[in-house]
């Protein structure tokens, strides 16, 4: 669930260069939604790479398309890239569209800048997303940490870095990390070879563990207007 | 030696029988594309379960030539040892049923050396039918479905293989495939030196597969431990090995790589060492044996 919330946040990122310390969370937020309406869609070349215990890929060069407000598509053009839903489930330009009460929750840092912290809390009672906490670099206007809690899929985490491609407000990395499950052939598929490598330990059940994706972007193509048959 | 060979497989390839493994092999191989071609997709989802509601996952990239041809290897290459029994063990026992053997150990060629040019002979014929199955496997289905990454699945875990590093674990695994294939042959060929008609030995040979293969699956610990270590068929299944990788810190598979090539190795050598077993057996036994028939 957590890249879409990248994609919002990369669209608040807009070049923004007023200072808007210590703001009410409303008036933030206002300030960050204005700046997602600027991206309308994106094409970009990115490296994904994949931390889940039971997925062994190699790492991949990808497309990711994003268009307004809440259509993400990563494709492995060459290749195979086996992405998690939770990747593309959320748009932060959709939540930030929606109705929801901002609160301020204090400062922290993160990559070693002061932050701001406020969360989201959606006023539809029947909202898949529970909670949402934003991570403000307030001088910037960029968001550089969001988490979201979802009904479905728990607590997906999303961390955002900057450089050069900062004056569009779009990351230049990004690192997603939500729950994942445990994987187990369906029996009669296959007989394994034992290779006497030492198995993995099994999760026990009901507790879950975390999966990372890791996209590091190589180039942007904004608003240059994208066919929904991308989509697909 | 060579002459003697010549004449072996001239032996087996006069036998229809012998074509039925080829004519199989192709009628499964067939069958299974077609399937696949249709209903790969539910194929597929039955294999993910329940990670297709979790990862976005690319059926019509998925179900690709590779993909294919390692589904119907891990199909396959657990009854072919029936088609190998069939002709591995007539070659003696067959002989014996026909009154020919009495014949041709009357000439003057070593028993050894007539043990070992069927052997041979027997050899040539597994390989061939194992180059058939790549050939129809492996090509055929590059042909109806393309290339692209390999999936492959494992009892705990998915694995992606690029498809620039897939071709060369394709020709690994065919060759182990042709070791393990030979050990069956090895098998048949020392029952045959006991039986008198090719059906005890053809049997014979494919119920001990069976029970192997049991046991090696089972999945038992107290067979896992004493067992199933020394059982060739646990040992033949060594060219899935080729398939899997060796990962980084951060568990991103190495192309290239091979997760453990020691122990693909030692079961190499374990195949092997059954094989030498067989075979220095059947010479042992067929030297010593009166041969009425």
């Amino acid at each position: 669930m957590i890249v879409k919330s990248y994609l919002l946040i990369c669209l608040l990122l807009f070049n923004q260069t007023e200072f808007i310390r210590a703001q009410e969370p409303a008036v933030l937020m206002k300030q960050i939604g204005v700046k997602l309406e600027k991206i309308s869609d994106y094409e970009a070349d990115a490296h994904f790479k994949t931390e889940i215990s039971f997925l062994k890929v190699p790492d991949a060069d990808v497309k990711i398309y994003y268009k307004k407000p809440d259509k993400i598509k990563i494709k492995n053009e060459n290749g195979i890239s086996l992405v998690p839903k939770e990747t593309t489930s959320i748009s932060l330009y959709s939540l930030v569209k929606s109705p929801y009460q901002s609160l301020d929750a204090g400062r922290d840092t993160v990559q070693g800048i002061p932050v701001r912290i406020i969360k989201l809390l959606p006023s539809d009672e029947n909202s898949e997303l529970v909670l949402a906490t934003l991570y403000i670099d307030e001088r910037r206007l960029l968001v550089l940490k969001a988490k979201t809690t979802t009904r479905e899929s728990g607590t997906n985490e999303v961390e955002l870095y900057y450089g050069k491609f900062i004056s569009t407000g779009l990351p230049d990395k990004i690192i997603f990390s939500f729950n994942t499950q445990d994987f187990k052939l369906p029996k009669g598929v296959t007989f394994d070879y034992d290779d006497g490598t030492a198995k993995k330990k099994p999760v026990e059940p009901g507790k879950s563990q975390r999966g990372k994706i890791e996209i590091v972007y190589l180039s942007y193509s904004i608003n240059k207007g994208l066919s929904d048959s991308v989509f697909r | 030696m060579w002459p003697l060979i010549q004449i072996e497989l001239l032996k087996i390839f006069r036998k229809p029988r012998t074509y039925i493994s080829f004519g199989a092999i192709a009628i499964m191989v067939i069958i299974i594309q077609i399937a696949l071609k249709f209903d790969g997709k539910s194929y597929i989802e039955f294999i993910v379960g329940s990670l297709q509601d979790s990862l976005d996952i690319p059926y019509t990239n998925i179900l690709n030539g590779y993909f294919v041809c390692f589904i119907i290897l891990n199909l396959l290459l657990i009854h072919i040892p029936l088609l190998i029994a069939l002709v591995a063990g007539d070659s003696i026992a067959g002989e014996a049923n026909m009154g020919t053997l009495r014949l041709i150990a009357s000439k003057p060629v070593s028993r050894t050396g007539l043990l070992l040019a069927k052997f041979v002979a027997a050899v040539i014929y597994t390989a061939l039918l194992l180059i058939w199955l790549a050939f129809i496997s492996l090509l055929l289905s590059i042909l109806i479905f393309g290339t692209n990454d390999i999936l492959v699945a494992r009892n705990d875990a998915l694995e992606i293989i690029r498809s620039s590093d897939v071709m060369w674990r394709y020709l690994l695994a065919f060759a182990y495939a042709t070791l393990a294939l030979t050990t069956v042959a090895a098998l048949a060929f020392l029952l045959s030196v006991f039986a008198e008609n090719s059906i005890g030995p053809i049997v014979s040979t494919i119920s001990i597969v069976i029970v192997f293969t049991i046991l090696s699956e089972m999945q038992i610990p107290l067979y896992d431990r004493t067992v199933k270590p020394f059982l060739f068929t646990s040992h033949m299944l060594a060219w899935k090995g080729f398939f899997y990788c060796k990962i980084d810190a951060g568990g991103t598979a190495i192309p290239g790589t091979i997760e453990n090539i020691r122990a693909i190795g030692k079961s190499g050598l374990i195949l092997f060492v059954y094989i030498i077993g067989f075979v220095s057996t059947a010479i042992f036994v067929f030297n010593k044996k009166d041969i009425l028939s």
